[in-house]
């Protein structure tokens, strides 16, 4: 009935705003809409990394938050921790530090991750605490709404929904037929 | 659409009212929105394990529905008291309207209740200040239809009306 719903398209290309992994002249560029403090992220991170790790410089991985604050009361200030550690050119670690620690997201818990990514922790904290980040996690949030995220975490394969499961084998077959 | 069994009210066509019941001693009419637009949620049950929720998705949207001069409601044959312990538990900040009894007399007005499991469909409707339907949507049972297509559909209609 509606292609939009059906197959839909990412609305906010990506672009330098984001966090990447990979180089640019890749053929396929993955995207995850993400949470950290839900399950199925966090069961979708070894996946990715597999992905990555099989596919080398032919895949780009890039992420963006799709935090549901409502049912996840730590998601929005984890969304933002990451964001003050991108700040820091560390976006990644802790990124990964935040889905392998998933149940433990307070924000004594945030400051313990950024000391051991080796942040500076009085600008980390500060970032936090005005949530200097608030808006872009916002941004990132909306793209998705208006991307047809309906849900975490949901990757886009060269800009178009991928509908399917996340394991390595799913996500390896669908860059494929994007190629 | 093909294998639809219901046929869902389309655009042009005066929404159906009803009076539904958002807490155990509480109704809630279509009238009392009219002069605002409305976007009403069917959806299966409370609880529906639709992967990541459908109506916490819309929880996170209500300022830009509000700013686009909308309200929302959800619709389910679950009893009042049932949708007061799923809108606690999801935090929710919008009605959820029992259509109890009869048992899915409202979606069946609307054109979305399935008979062969006793429940509605999962269906989006997009009503204007007038209470005509402006826009509706029928989404497999299974899948969460997202959001994307209900703010299409409010920043389509006529900028003029959200201050009515």
């Amino acid at each position: 009935m509606s292609a939009l719903l059906d197959r839909p398209r990412l609305t906010v290309p990506v672009s330098e705003r984001d966090h990447i992994l990979g180089p640019e002249t890749a053929l396929v560029t993955l995207l995850e809409y993400g949470d950290y403090e839900c399950p199925f992220c966090r069961a979708a991170q070894p996946s990715v990394k597999q992905v990555l790790q099989a596919l080398g410089d032919e895949l780009r991985f890039a992420y963006r938050h799709f935090p549901l604050t409502q049912i996840h009361p730590h998601a929005a200030l984890a969304a933002e921790a990451a964001e003050a550690a991108g700040a820091q050119g560390r976006f990644w670690d802790l990124h990964d530090m935040l889905f392998t620690n998933q149940a433990r997201l307070s924000i004594e818990d945030l400051l313990v991750y950024a000391q051991l990514v080796g942040l500076d922790l009085d600008r980390f904290a500060l970032d936090l605490e005005q949530h200097t980040y608030r808006p872009k996690v916002r941004e990132d949030f909306m793209s998705g709404i208006r991307s047809g995220v309906n849900g975490t975490p949901t990757f886009f394969v060269n800009g178009i929904r991928h509908n399917g499961g996340f394991t390595p084998e799913e996500l390896i077959e669908a860059i494929r037929d994007a190629v | 659409m093909a294998d639809n069994p219901t046929s869902a009210l389309e655009a042009g066509v005066a929404a159906p009212d009803f009076e539904l019941k958002a807490t155990p001693d509480q109704s809630v009419r279509l009238a009392d929105f009219r002069g605002r637009r409305l976007i009403i949620a069917f959806y299966p049950a409370d609880w529906s394990p639709v992967c990541t929720d459908q109506m916490a998705l819309y929880n996170e949207i209500l300022p830009e529905f509000k700013e686009l001069g909308a309200e929302l409601v959800g619709i389910s044959i679950d009893h009042a008291w049932c949708h007061i312990a799923f809108a606690q538990s999801r935090n929710l900040h919008f009605p959820l309207l029992a259509d109890f009894h009869p048992k899915g007399e409202v979606a069946q007005r609307y054109g979305v209740y399935d008979d062969n499991i006793g429940m509605s469909e999962r269906a989006l409707f997009v009503i204007d200040e007038e209470g005509v339907i402006r826009w509706s949507y029928v989404s497999p049972i299974g899948v969460n239809p997202g959001a994307d297509g209900i703010l299409a559909a409010l920043e389509s209609m006529q900028p003029a009306e959200v201050m009515a």
